[in-house]
This record gives C-alpha cells, sequence and structure tokens, in this order.
C-alpha cells in the first residue's frame, strides 16, 4: 500500500502526527527517511505527544537513540551515523522490543529491519510544505489507509 | 571523604580518586576518538566493546597512581546517564562490582551534574548561580540555588547546540565533527547573511532546528542560483546569531535570580565565538569556565559532583542501581 500527500504547514503535520498516534501498539515500526531538516524530529515530538508522553522529545542524533517512558515507550531513534555500518546491536532490542520505534535515517540499517513496518517519507517542497509518501508492509497496510485521508 | 568515580557515559573510560571533591588524586581517561572517527561519530556497539576492553586497567591504573588501597575509598560514585545505554551500563556494573566486592556504597551521578561540578574544581562556586549547559546532546540553562540544587530553567526543543554546529557543517561539506571548524571559520568571515530570529522571546527554552533549515534553505537557493556561497561569511553568520541567544538567555537568567555566578560547561563551551560573547557581555558577576582537561568527559566531574550529592542527600543507592539513556537533572 502506497500513498501520497501534501503537508503546507507545521501545524498540518502536527494534525497527520496524530491520525498516526491512532493506530500505534506495542512493537509499532515506524521508519523515517528525508533531508537534514526535513521534519523527522518534528513529527516525532507530535507524535510523542499524542502518545501521551509529556517530556521535552528533541533531537536523539547525538545519541542515537533516546527512551521516552509512556503507557506505551517512545524508542527513538537517528541512525544517520550508522551509514555504512549497519545495525547496532546495542540498539536492537529496541527495534524489536515492545514499545514504539521511530527510526530517522532508517535506510541505514534497513538490511536488519524487518520486513513489516511502515515507512515515511519526507520531501521539502519548501519552506512549510512537505510531500509525505507513505507505505505499509504487512499489518501496516490497513493503516496507511487510516493515516492518508 | 575519597570518593571513586566513574564515567563510561559516551566514548570515554575513566576513573578517578578524589578527596573531600576538590584533591583529584587520580583522573584516568582512555579515550575512544581515534577509534570512531572513522565513522563520523561513536558508535554505540564499538563504544560499549572498547569499555569492556578498557574498563579494568582504568581502575587499576586510578588505583596505583592515586597510592591509595581500597579499603580507604568511602564512597562509589557512577554516571547512571543520560549517554549510551550499552556504554553506561558497562561502567554502572564495573562501579557496582568494585562496590559490592569492598562493602562500599554506591551512587549513581547524572552526567551533567559532573559536567556542572567540573568548574568547583577550578573555584568555589557561589549561589546563586547560572549554569549554561551546551555539548554535542545538550543545551540546557540551569539555575542553583545552593549545593547540589538544579533547577532547569529552559532547554532546546529540538537539536542541541553542539549538533547544530555539526549539521550546518555537513550542509556547506566541512565533514565531522564540523562544529569547531564552523567556529573557526567564523572568526575568518562577516554576519552578512541574514538568519531568522531565534529568540522565541521570553521562555528559557531554545531550538536550533529553525536556524537549521533556514541555513539549508539558504544553501539549496545559493546552489540552484550558480553562486558561490561564502562558507566563512555564512559561518560567522549563523555563530553570531546562536551565541548570541545563548548569551542573551544566560543575562537575562543571571538578573531574574540576582545570580553571583555564571558558568558554562560541557564539550561546546571551548567554542571561541561563544566564550568572546562572553567576555564581552557578562561582566558584572563571576564567570567561570572549566578548564579545558575537565571540558571533556571525565570522572573527576562525577567524583566532584558524587560528593555534593551525597552531602546534600545522605543518599546511597543499592545494587539495583542501572544506567538509563535519558533521565532529567530535575
Ligand atoms: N510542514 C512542516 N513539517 C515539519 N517541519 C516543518 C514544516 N515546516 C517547517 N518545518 C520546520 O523544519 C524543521 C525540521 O527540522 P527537524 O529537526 O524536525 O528535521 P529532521 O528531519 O529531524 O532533521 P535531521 O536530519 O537533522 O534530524 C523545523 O524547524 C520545523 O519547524
Ligand atoms: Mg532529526
Amino acid at each position: 500500500m502506497f500513498k501520497e500527500m501534501v503537508i503546507n504547514s507545521v501545524k498540518e503535520m502536527d494534525d497527520f502526527a496524530k491520525k498516526v498516534g491512532k493506530t500505534v501498539f506495542p512493537g509499532y515500526l515506524l521508519c523515517l527517511e528525508g533531508d537534514l531538516g526535513a521534519g523527522k524530529t518534528t513529527f516525532t515530538k507530535f507524535l510523542g505527544a499524542s502518545m501521551g508522553i509529556t517530556d521535552m522529545i528533541n533531537s536523539p542524533t547525538f545519541t542515537i537513540m533516546k527512551i521516552y517512558e509512556g503507557t506505551l515507550d517512545l524508542n527513538h531513534m537517528d541512525v544517520y551515523r550508522l551509514s555504512g555500518i549497519g545495525m547496532d546491536y546495542d540498539l536492537e532490542e529496541y527495534v524489536y522490543g515492545d514499545g514504539v520505534c521511530v527510526i530517522e535515517w532508517y535506510k541505514n540499517i534497513i538490511e536488519s529491519l524487518p520486513e513489516e513496518k511502515l515507512v515515511i517519507e519526507i520531501k521539502i517542497i519548501d519552506e512549510f510544505k512537505r510531500l509525505l509518501k507513505i507505505e505499509g508492509f504487512g499489518k501496516y497496510e490497513e493503516i496507511v489507509k487510516k493515516i492518508s485521508n | 571523604m575519597i570518593i571513586l568515580s566513574v564515567e563510561s557515559s559516551c566514548d570515554e573510560t575513566s576513573v578517578s580518586i578524589i578527596r573531600d571533591g576538590i584533591n583529584v588524586l587520580s583522573n584516568i581517561v582512555l579515550s575512544q576518538i581515534d577509534i570512531h572517527k572513522a565513522y563520523g561519530g561513536v558508535v554505540p556497539e564499538i563504544a560499549s566493546r572498547e569499555h569492556i576492553k578498557g574498563i579494568t586497567m582504568v581502575f587499576e591504573k586510578a588505583l596505583n597512581i592515586a597510592n591509595i588501597k581500597k579499603d580507604e575509598i568511602d564512597l562509589v560514585a557512577v554516571t547512571k546517564g543520560p549517554g549510551l545505554i550499552g556504554s553506561l551500563l558497562i561502567g554502572v556494573n564495573a562501579a557496582k562490582a568494585f562496590a559490592f566486592s569492598n562493602d562500599i556504597d554506591i551512587v549513581g551521578v547524572h552526567h551533567i551534574a559532573g559536567h556542572i561540578y567540573a568548574n568547583a574544581l577550578t573555584k568555589d562556586l557561589v549561589f546563586p548561580l547560572i549554569c549554561l549547559v551546551v555539548s554535542g546532546g545538550h543545551t540546557e540553562l540551569i539555575l542553583m540555588k545552593e549545593h547540589f540544587d538544579f533547577r532547569k530553567l529552559g532547554e532546546t526543543m529540538d537539536d542541541a547546540v553542539g549538533e547544530a554546529y555539526d549539521k550546518v557543517a555537513r550542509t556547506v561539506g566541512l565533514g565531522y565533527p564540523g562544529g569547531p571548524l564552523v567556529d573557526e571559520l567564523a572568526f575568518t568571515g562577516e554576519p552578512n547573511y541574514k538568519m531568522p530570529d531565534i529568540s522565541l522571546g521570553k521562555t528559557y527554552n531554545f531550538s536550533f532546528s529553525g536556524i537549521k533549515s533556514h541555513v539549508i534553505n539558504l544553501v539549496h537557493n545559493i546552489k540552484q542560483r550558480n553562486e558561490e556561497i561564502n562558507i566563512p561569511d555564512l559561518c560567522a553568520s549563523f555563530q553570531e546569531t546562536v551565541s548570541e541567544v545563548l548569551v542573551t538567555k544566560s543575562i537575562r537568567a543571571i538578573e531574574e535570580y540576582d545570580a553571583k555566578m555564571f558558568m558554562i560547561a560541557g564539550g561546546v563551551a571551548a567554542n571561541k565565538g561563544l566564550r568572546k560573547k562572553i567576555d564581552e557581555r557578562i561582566n558584572n558577576v563571576e564567570v567561570i569556565v572549566p578548564e579545558f582537561k575537565y571540558c571533556t568527559d571525565n570522572a573527576a566531574m562525577i567524583g566532584v559532583a558524587g560528593y555534593y550529592q551525597y552531602l546534600k542527600t545522605k543518599k546511597t543507592d543499592n545494587m539495583r542501581l542501572n544506567g538509563s539513556s535519558r533521565i532529567d537533572l530535575v
């Protein structure tokens, strides 16, 4: 299942993240792609807020992973630096854990990720406008429909 | 009181022995920086392995150089977070094993408390004080009214300062870690590029993702017009805006809380542009910057923080002490 949609503002990104937040379950795997500054972390902040996390969610780039405890934990990763290295075993248990796992720059570890996942690519159109390319595999096919209208 | 302290939250394996929170008897730091350089940054799994390889040797060396016996140690202090989870666990488990087998109490210490207390090795702290914590992973403005009493006035809502520097460097192709290079180039350029307002009004929070996006768009647009980017000017413009917001909010906090002392802590404390601006603008309170050897991660600072933490709380942890990738200072 593949869908495209245009987001015109930060507010619309928030609304979109809220829709995604309604579909999460333990073990949820969401992969994000998009250039520097595309809005991957911004989206994840909104998603975490919609999951009820009240702690400040900020960029995981430096530590590669930040864990936020909640009804469902949010495991927020940025694997930009694992380019050419691949999956890190210190991270693996969180990818397969029972929280919600969001991975920025997921392509760097794609070989070690499960088939079944939700992939959202964010393309910068201009300052505030983004094109989202949403693809779901396995049980995530249904979810694409739910979040893209 | 003699404390043995352990730090392993990122890419330095370090053990220190310190008396009364001030006399550093030994401070051994085994850096992995050369190993990670090839990967453009710290790789968690490799860091964990290197910590395992080095930790026993670092413990032994710290004990030997301090020339004390294990039964003279009163307390073990260890970084419990934040940091890389696998790396933290090695320090925490080594510290627990050492404490357990020698029947010594243990306390888990917050990494940022350590960076703040690195300054206490330079000068006695005077309260109230404001501390600006700036590093690759942190940007926080902290108020302390007395020893080991932290109040977070604000923090970054997205990228940390050091991270924003590295990302700007990446955008203009300066390589990794580009932050120090941006700082250097900034001194050879003029702040001619217009940067967005990142002051966010009255809050003490910071946001650097907006200026990051702005730089990315700017570079993209210049390239589309087939024009040359003036990299030194871009660095100067970025540095001016970023250091301005850091210093302006610090000054506002100093005034609002009537601070007697201002200090910076963390890796970006070495940034020359920031230091220059602090020199120019903050002169009505005492300013301390950490000694260079205590700017980067080290166990001595954890020993100092652990000392004041214990004095204040009289609390110790037990063998259930665990590492955590993300914990709040307050
Ligand atoms: N429609 C939008 N959706 C998301 N972010 C937007 C939008 N419009 C503008 N922005 C801005 O773009 C920036 C996105 O930065 P963010 O740190 O989220 O990007 P990122 O994809 O995580 O980058 P990095 O690769 O550095 O981790 C923010 O400053 C945000 O406010
Ligand atoms: Mg990000």
